[in-house]
Order: C-alpha cells, then sequence, then structure tokens
C-alpha cells in the first residue's frame, strides 16, 4: 500500500462520522495535525476521544501528540474483495502504540508488507479525506 | 446445596448446518419445541424467557419479539446481546435469578440463517460500504479495511511475538476438533484433516490459514434452565451449574488492552472458584473456537495451562479424543457450525456429555465440563462450569 494509492483510492472509504467527542480531533487531522487527549486530573493519555477520561472519569485536555510508535501487531489482509481495498490487496493494517502509551487502528504504509515487524518504529503520515476528517497513516520512521 | 440449585434440564438444537427453508425465528421456535421435549416440561411452565439473535439487525430488541413471536408470559427477562459468549452469561444470570426465585422455568432460545441469508463473505469484508460515514467507537476503525479474521489474526501475531507461539500449534486445535466433526452426522465438514492441510489452506490474514477460521452456518438451539427441586420429576437427570462467570476488557478491537489476554483470566478464575472445582478436575472443554487463536487464549486465561504455555499445552495431545480433557467434542465452531453467535452449542454440548449422551463422541466418565464463550474480537468472555452432580 503506497500513500499515493491510498489517496487515489481514499473516497471509496467508509469514513468516521465526527461526534461532540471526536469533531475535534478528525477536524486538526484534516488540517495535518494528530491531537490525542490527555487528562487534567490523572494525567492519562486516551485515544479513542471520549467525553470523559475513562480512567477516573475527570476532565479531559488536547494535546499534541508526537506522531511517532512502534507496530504492537498487526494482520496482512490477503482476500477483501470490496472496491476500496481490492486494488491494494495484500495490505497491513495495524494497531500501532504511540509514544504517548495510546493505541489506533491504521494501515502500515510504504513498506513491503512481508517486512513488518512486530516493535518496528513509525511515523504518522495523515491524509486528508473530506472537510472534516483526514486519517492518520503511518509509515516506517525516517532513519 | 440447596432446593433452589439452578439447573439445566432440557436441551435442543434447530437443523444445521444449512436449513435454506428456515429464517432466524423458525430457528428459534425449532430448537424451543426440541428443547421441551428433550425435558419433559410444556411451553406453559416457562416463566423466564432469554434470547438473542434474529437477524433483524437491531439486537436491542430481540428479546420482546421472540417473546411475543413464541408467546412466552414471562415473568422474567433477560435480552443481553455481547456476541457469541451471550449464552454463557445467559447461564450465569439465570442461574442467579432462579436462585433469588425470580422465576423457576428459564428458556433460553437462539437462532440465525447467517449462512442461507448472507453467504459466506462475512470474516473477509469490510463492514461497512463505500462512501458510507460510520459512528460510535467504530468510527476509528472503519476507514482501514480491517476483516473479522483480522482482527483475531492481530491477536495472534502479538501471542507468536512474546511467546514463540508457531502456526502449527494453532493448526493443531483445527485438526483436534475436527476428528470430533467426523463423528457428528450433522457437522458441516467431517473429511480428516492434518496440520499441513492447515498451513497450505489459503492465507486470509496473517497468520490466520482459513482452515484456522470457522465455518459460516445456519443454525440455533435452546437450552431450559429449573431449580434442582422441579428437575425431580422431570424427563432426564439434571446437569448442574456449579459456577458462572462473565468478564469484558474491550468491545472493538483496537482498545484491547493486552492483545494476548482475554477477559477469561477474570471470570475462569471467578467461575471456577464458584464451583469449587480446578482446571485440571475439568473432563471435557467446550471452548469457543471462532478461530484458533481464540481457543489457545482461552484456555491458557482459564488456567488450563500459564500464559505462553498454550502452544506446547495443545500439541500436547490432551485434547484430542482419548486426551485427558477432549477439546470441543461437537465438532466445534471450527468444522460442525457457526451461525455467528455460537455458545449455545457450546452449553448444549457440554449437557449432552454430561448426560452420557454422545455416542462416538462420549468422553469417558464426564463429570465435570466447562463452556467457554468468546463474544465480540475477544471481548466479551464467559465461563460455566457444569457438573453432573451438585455442589
Amino acid at each position: 500500500m503506497i500513500i499515493d494509492e491510498v489517496a487515489d483510492t481514499l473516497r471509496l472509504r467508509a469514513l468516521p462520522q465526527p461526534d461532540h467527542a471526536s469533531r475535534f480531533y478528525w477536524q486538526c487531522a484534516a488540517e495535518g495535525r494528530l491531537v490525542i487527549q490527555r487528562c487534567m486530573s490523572c494525567g492519562q493519555f486516551q485515544f479513542y476521544p471520549r467525553s470523559l477520561c475513562a480512567s477516573c472519569a475527570g476532565e479531559t485536555e488536547w494535546v499534541n501528540a508526537s506522531g511517532r510508535g512502534t507496530l504492537h501487531t498487526y494482520t496482512i489482509i490477503r482476500q477483501n474483495r470490496s472496491e476500496a481495498f481490492a486494488p491494494l490487496s495484500p495490505y497491513a493494517v495495524g494497531i500501532v502504540e504511540l509514544d504517548e502509551g495510546v493505541r489506533m487502528m491504521s494501515n502500515i504504509v510504504d513498506c513491503d508488507v512481508e517486512a513488518l515487524h512486530v516493535d518496528m518504529a513509525l511515523e504518522v503520515v495523515i491524509l486528508k479525506a473530506a472537510d472534516d476528517v483526514g486519517l492518520p497513516f503511518w509509515r516506517p520512521a525516517a532513519g | 446445596m440447596g432446593s433452589r440449585d439452578p439447573v439445566i434440564v432440557g436441551i435442543g438444537w434447530s437443523d444445521y448446518p444449512v436449513a435454506p427453508e428456515l429464517d432466524a425465528m423458525e430457528h428459534h421456535a425449532m430448537a424451543l419445541r426440541r428443547a421441551l421435549a428433550d425435558s419433559g416440561l410444556q411451553k406453559s411452565d416457562v416463566d423466564g424467557y432469554m434470547c438473542a439473535g434474529t437477524g433483524f439487525g437491531n439486537s436491542g430488541d430481540d428479546a420482546p419479539n421472540m417473546a411475543e413471536y413464541l408467546r412466552i408470559n414471562h415473568r422474567w427477562l433477560d435480552g443481553t446481546s455481547v456476541g457469541g459468549s451471550t449464552f454463557e452469561f445467559y447461564v450465569q444470570h439465570a442461574a442467579a435469578a432462579i436462585e433469588a426465585g425470580m422465576c423457576d422455568v428459564v428458556l433460553v432460545t437462539y437462532g440465525s440463517d447467517m449462512l442461507s441469508r448472507m453467504g459466506r463473505m462475512l470474516g473477509t469484508s469490510t463492514f461497512v460500504g463505500a462512501s458510507a460515514r460510520v459512528g460510535g467507537p467504530s468510527q476509528f476503525e472503519c476507514s482501514w479495511g480491517n476483516v473479522l479474521a483480522g482482527a483475531y489474526a492481530m491477536a495472534a501475531r502479538r501471542h507468536m511475538h512474546e511467546f514463540g507461539t508457531t502456526p502449527e500449534q494453532l493448526a493443531e486445535i483445527a485438526v483436534g476438533v475436527r476428528e470430533y466433526a467426523g463423528l457428528n452426522p450433522q457437522a458441516q465438514y467431517k473429511d480428516p484433516m492434518t496440520v499441513d492441510d492447515v498451513l497450505s489452506s489459503r492465507m486470509i490474514a496473517d497468520p490466520l490459514h482459513k482452515l484456522d477460521c470457522c465455518v459460516i452456518s445456519d443454525g440455533g438451539g435452546a437450552f431450559i434452565m429449573t431449580t434442582r427441586e422441579r428437575a425431580r420429576d422431570l424427563a432426564k437427570p439434571p446437569v448442574f451449574v456449579l459456577g458462572a462467570a462473565g468478564a469484558q476488557t474491550h468491545w472493538t478491537i483496537s482498545q484491547m488492552p493486552d492483545f494476548t489476554t482475554t477477559a477469561a483470566a477474570q471470570c475462569g478464575p471467578e467461575a471456577f472458584a464458584r464451583a469449587g472445582v480446578r482446571p485440571e478436575d475439568v473432563d471435557t472443554i467446550q471452548c469457543y473456537d471462532s478461530f484458533t487463536i481464540t481457543v489457545l487464549m482461552l484456555l491458557e486465561d482459564m488456567g488450563f495451562c500459564k500464559k505462553g504455555e498454550g502452544g506446547p499445552f495443545v500439541e500436547s495431545g490432551i485434547l484430542r479424543r482419548g486426551g485427558r480433557q477432549p477439546l470441543n467434542t461437537d465438532g466445534g465452531g471450527l468444522s460442525a457450525c457457526h451461525p455467528g453467535m455460537r455458545g449455545i452449542f457450546l452449553i448444549n454440548e457440554a449437557v449432552r456429555q454430561l448426560r452420557g449422551e454422545g455416542g462416538e463422541a462420549q468422553v469417558p466418565g464426564a463429570e465435570v465440563a466447562v463452556a467457554c464463550g468468546s463474544g465480540g474480537w475477544l471481548s466479551t468472555i464467559a465461563t460455566v462450569v457444569l457438573g453432573k452432580e451438585g455442589r
């Protein structure tokens, strides 16, 4: 899955419907910025965005994420007949652990899927998918 | 030991694995009639009802819909719907309701026409169509082209990374279960297979092959619970609910806190403690086998072996026919049938074994059985310990 090919087929993907708690996250991503929540009481980072801290029920604030992480686990999808993904197969779906400790699902792009390995270093690359939504993809970290 | 100890007194299955003439509600109805006949109870005896699975899409109203269709006059109702483990949760809930005297005879039904209605694409297709907008927690997963098998594959990958678990060890689970499917005339796939057959089957989502994945079927089931006292004049000896417990770690897969550990690590020990038995006392294990990795992780988490030692444990042959703790003696979801939420089949098979009705698949001298269901994406787990004798 090469990021340029992904951009060409992005319109075929299902997209998130932003809600009250997630609107700012998706809007920032549409502007090329990755943000996550941090609890103002207990200091815990969390993803996905919620209207409370899921650890202590406290208030949260938005902070910029480093955009760096590791590949916690992944799979290579060999068979998906949908219009958006059939041309991209085989492709990698992974769980990325951000340096801040939270995890998110994404596609791992710009590398040979057979060369992926657990705990490899990744960096974010964000594509704008709609006026109100950007999608954070991840690729092997430079250097 | 008390007169209101919860017991299972009737079990039934609808036609499976393929029944194109039946819709989901008819699966419920057929299974209900067979479970009633098995128990010797009348429908009018039922005063508690639980069900899930109608195929209407909005599972929130399955229970009142089916209670109307079947015209159940209930004074206690539960429509908890947490995926494949729903029916193990039901045993826990019904046992509490019966012990508390809220009802005397609880009927549980399940039915699905998934294969005939949806075909075989479920496990390998994305959940929503192109350009759709998705709300709720799924909004964070909907864009990545993940498939059902992919969620379990990510758990398998992490397990392999941390503990050195091999594809061969996972395949062994499917091979052993297939041997039992060969003894079940209704099983969807009965031909013997080998570890090599599994490893040479098509890769669906690395590291899971086609034969690491459950089948897709039609089918339904029903069971009936009552008190030890009420069971005395019924058709067959009761099977005792010794302990039941449920727990949850996440719902969407990307929220799974530890990709190698399920909520069975909490509810397994709790169910065993309530039952007053240990994993080594179990004579047969009915374990949710949506994928081979599901079984491996549930066995570890329940305490049948240590965390990370599931691979060598399954390779030892202990789960095979003739082994000390045979697994999924009806052929499981991997080979016999998987209509979507298979947990009810685990309960029914455990009861069949404890009654000594297993035929060729009977585990000799089976006195204690465990059923462990997994719902969602290794998310909602419940463990039920059943016994031929009461506590």
